[in-house]
């Protein structure tokens, strides 16, 4: 009875608070407004309501299957190469409906970047990993000018040191960590305004992954960040927002402080407190 | 009783131990198989392979051994008329001694001591079958009651009936790498012989091609030559020919399947190209020679070209459209292990699909495709039948696809049809050929799947 009552909750009290309290969002850099996805017959996100900040980190927590890589796979439209899969809602990006049939997805996701649980790096060397999408967005003419961003990319990711002695090995050779720094590197010589990762140090050691989470924080002053993580601590170490989903559901946003101290839906404080997911 | 009837009745005898040797481990157990240590089922196996097994290796050495001991038995008992005759006329003689003991047909007329040293033969082999089912008998005997006194609960039937099966499963594997020797080991032999008629650099580098040997110096050919540069040239130039089709279509057939086709038009068009693999290569012999080829000349006429109606441009053509779901079918499997990852990560970058297929997942497909495409070469190089019907017998060392052209493959089948003396050059180089065959295919096809495996275990 009192889940069915939360649930009903859930998106009005977000909505009411984006735009007065403490987790409030003055320049969304996204936003999502009654989002829904289907997978078939399958009803895997239901009216989300969701603003991105700015230069802000903001981290989807839940348990899985609750919904929120799907969430971020809405906001570069990475949805459309699954099978089956339907978006239903308004998204926008700087006030632009990024469903809209006139936009064209290649520059989307030029401009929002992605980076995956995995790391991916293509079979080429460190060089060609990188210059990549540059080369195909045609914003690189010159020899110098790769090699400008190849080192730009590296520094900005922290990889520059390590793999600057050998830019024409292949990038599958470097160890997992600096594979996902090579992937971040790879998103950023886009120039993207917002970079998605979905889970990014599921599959390093801890090392690795506080590397990757101090890159993270030094990426937030000129990126839009979205982080999709199953640590809790993670989220509150490099994230301002937070969103909670559930079975699919929005259940709670706030400030990231205010989700791990102060949680106002029950669902939420279970979970931040290990009692399920 | 023949050999079949053997193995019938031992199929028969040792199907019973197996549910005596079941039953009795259920008794053993006292009705259930918890007790035991393995399952009846096993307990039955053991039986029936006890019963059969040491039989079945008498019976193989008896028929091995028996030939032998029967015609020392006949030699030993031959008349006195017989020991002034030379080898040869003995040998034929005894050939026809055993021909009348089996009831074949026999060229000479039968002498009497022809007839008595023939009874004398085939009462030896009846005593040696006689001996040979009750020695059979005798160890189905012993081996039942052996496996009935072994059935116990501890019994380790499972493990020894497992080991069993190893070995008969390695025995099966053996008898195919042995088969594979055996034909490198003839081929060896016979193309040794031919080399001590033809010398080795005169057929490996020669440019003439005349394969005849005279039976007199006067003889017109006396003259023969085993050059066999102009087949290499000639199936070298059918399968660029072939590749020329095959490489194209099904490399872009297969990126279309991977990349591009929705899973209903992939799951009806896939089988649908795969149905060119199982079609019979004499069907393509003759839609190259009846179709292609007139239409090529028909062409070739109307622009004013002479094209020859056995031209290699048909014969490498219709290969190659054989050979494309080799390509084909390779590919697709190379690109579709291609990690989605990467699409992922080459899409979330914004880049289209095209961009996507050419700069990540051809390239990191490559080495399976460069597999496939040598499997496919080999395929074309070692096909016969699309080049024996399409393609000519003239050994022509030349370039233009128009002009016939004749292969390794057509010119060994040419050699070996029909009744051949195998002591002359003229047989002897077709296993010179199929050396030369053999050994380039299976050099591709080892490099082929060894860059095929080194691209899977990238992935895997």
């Amino acid at each position: 009875m009192s889940l069915a009552e939360t649930e009903g909750a859930a998106p009005a009290q977000s909505g009411q608070q984006g735009g007065e309290a403490a987790p409030a969002v003055n320049e969304p850099k996204m936003t999502a407004r009654d989002a829904n996805v289907y997978y078939g017959d399958a009803h895997a996100l239901k009216q989300v309501d969701l603003d991105i900040g700015t230069n802000e980190v903001t981290s989807l927590i839940g348990p899985s299957g609750c919904g929120k890589s799907t969430f971020l796979r809405c906001l570069n439209r990475m949805n459309d190469v699954i099978d089956g899969c339907r978006v239903v809602g308004d998204i926008r990006l700087d006030e632009e409906d990024i469903y809209h049939p006139s936009l064209d997805v290649v520059q989307l996701r030029a401009r929002v970047g992605m980076v995956f649980q995995k790391p991916n790096p293509f079979p080429k060397s460190i060089y060609e990993n990188i210059v990549y999408g540059p080369r195909i967005h045609g914003m690189v003419n010159s020899k110098g000018d790769m090699d400008e961003i190849v080192e730009s990319s590296l520094r900005r990711a922290g990889l520059w040191e390590e793999a600057k002695d050998r830019l024409e090995e292949p990038g599958t050779g470097l160890s997992g960590g600096q594979q996902q720094r090579l992937c971040i590197a790879r998103a950023i010589a886009v120039n993207p305004e917002v970079i998605l990762m979905d889970e990014p140090c599921s599959a390093l050691d801890p090392i690795a992954t506080s590397r990757i989470e101090e890159l993270i924080d030094e990426l937030r002053q000129n990126f839009t960040i979205v982080i999709v993580t199953h640590s809790m601590q993670q989220a509150a170490r490099v994230s301002q927002r937070t969103a909670f989903f559930h079975l699919g559901i929005l259940v709670e946003v706030g400030s990231t402080e205010d989700i791990f101290t102060n949680p106002k839906d029950k669902r939420t404080q279970d979970y931040i407190t290990g009692r399920f997911g | 009783m023949n050999v079949l009837t053997i193995l019938l009745v031992l199929l028969v005898l040792s199907t019973a131990a197996y549910f005596v040797g079941q039953r009795q481990a259920l008794t053993v157990g006292g009705g259930s198989a918890k007790q035991l240590h393995s399952l009846p089922s096993y307990h039955g196996f053991y039986a029936a392979l006890w019963v059969a097994l040491p039989a079945i290796i008498l019976l193989v050495l008896w028929l091995v051994i028996e030939p032998h001991i029967a015609e020392s038995v006949l030699l030993a008992n031959l008349p006195q008329a017989f020991s002034q005759l030379s080898q040869a006329e003995l040998d034929l003689r005894i050939g026809e001694i055993k021909r009348l003991a089996t009831g074949n047909i026999v060229g000479a007329t039968i002498s009497p001591e022809l007839q008595a040293a023939a009874d004398g033969y085939a009462s030896t082999l009846t005593v040696s079958r006689i001996a040979m089912i009750v020695a059979m008998a005798v160890l189905v005997g012993i081996g039942f009651l052996f496996a009935r006194k072994r059935i116990s609960v501890s019994l380790r039937a499972r493990n020894q009936v497992e080991r069993v099966t190893t070995v008969i499963m390695f025995l099966a594997s053996l008898i195919a790498i042995l088969t594979t020797v055996g034909i490198i080991l003839s081929l060896l032999f016979e193309t040794g012989r031919f080399f001590t008629m033809v010398p080795f650099w005169d057929f490996l580098f020669g440019i003439h091609w005349s394969p005849q040997t005279a039976l007199r110096a006067d003889q017109v050919g006396a003259s023969g030559a085993f050059g066999a540069i102009p087949l290499f040239a000639g199936t070298m130039l059918i399968t660029v020919i072939a590749m020329f089709v095959a490489v194209p279509v099904g490399l872009f057939s297969a990126i279309y399947m991977s990349e591009y086709a929705s899973p209903r038009v992939r799951a009806i068009a896939k089988p649908l190209l795969e149905v060119l693999a199982g079609i019979p290569t004499v069907v393509y012999g003759f839609f190259a020679a009846l179709a292609v080829a007139p239409f090529f000349r028909g062409l070739g006429e109307s622009v004013g070209l002479g094209v020859s109606s056995e031209s290699a441009l048909a014969a490498g053509m219709v290969m190659g459209i054989m050979i494309i779901p080799f390509v084909s079918s390779l590919s697709d499997d190379v690109m579709n292990a291609v990690p989605q990852t990467l699409r992922d990560g080459s899409y979330a970058l914004g880049a289209t699909q095209s961009e996507t297929v050419r700069q990540v997942i051809l390239p990191a497909a490559l080495p399976g495709i460069v597999g496939a495409v040598l499997l496919a070469v080999s395929r074309a190089i070692g096909e016969t039948m699309i080049v024996v019907m399409a393609a000519g017998l003239a050994a022509n060392l030349t370039a233009n696809p128009l002009e016939s052209v004749t292969t390794v493959t057509v010119q060994i089948v040419t050699l070996l049809t029909g009744d051949q003396e195998f002591d002359s050059a003229k047989t002897l180089a077709a296993f010179a050929l199929g050396l030369v065959l053999f050994v380039v295919t299976l050099c591709l096809n080892v490099y082929a799947l060894h860059i095929v495996r080194k691209y899977r275990e990238k992935y895997d």
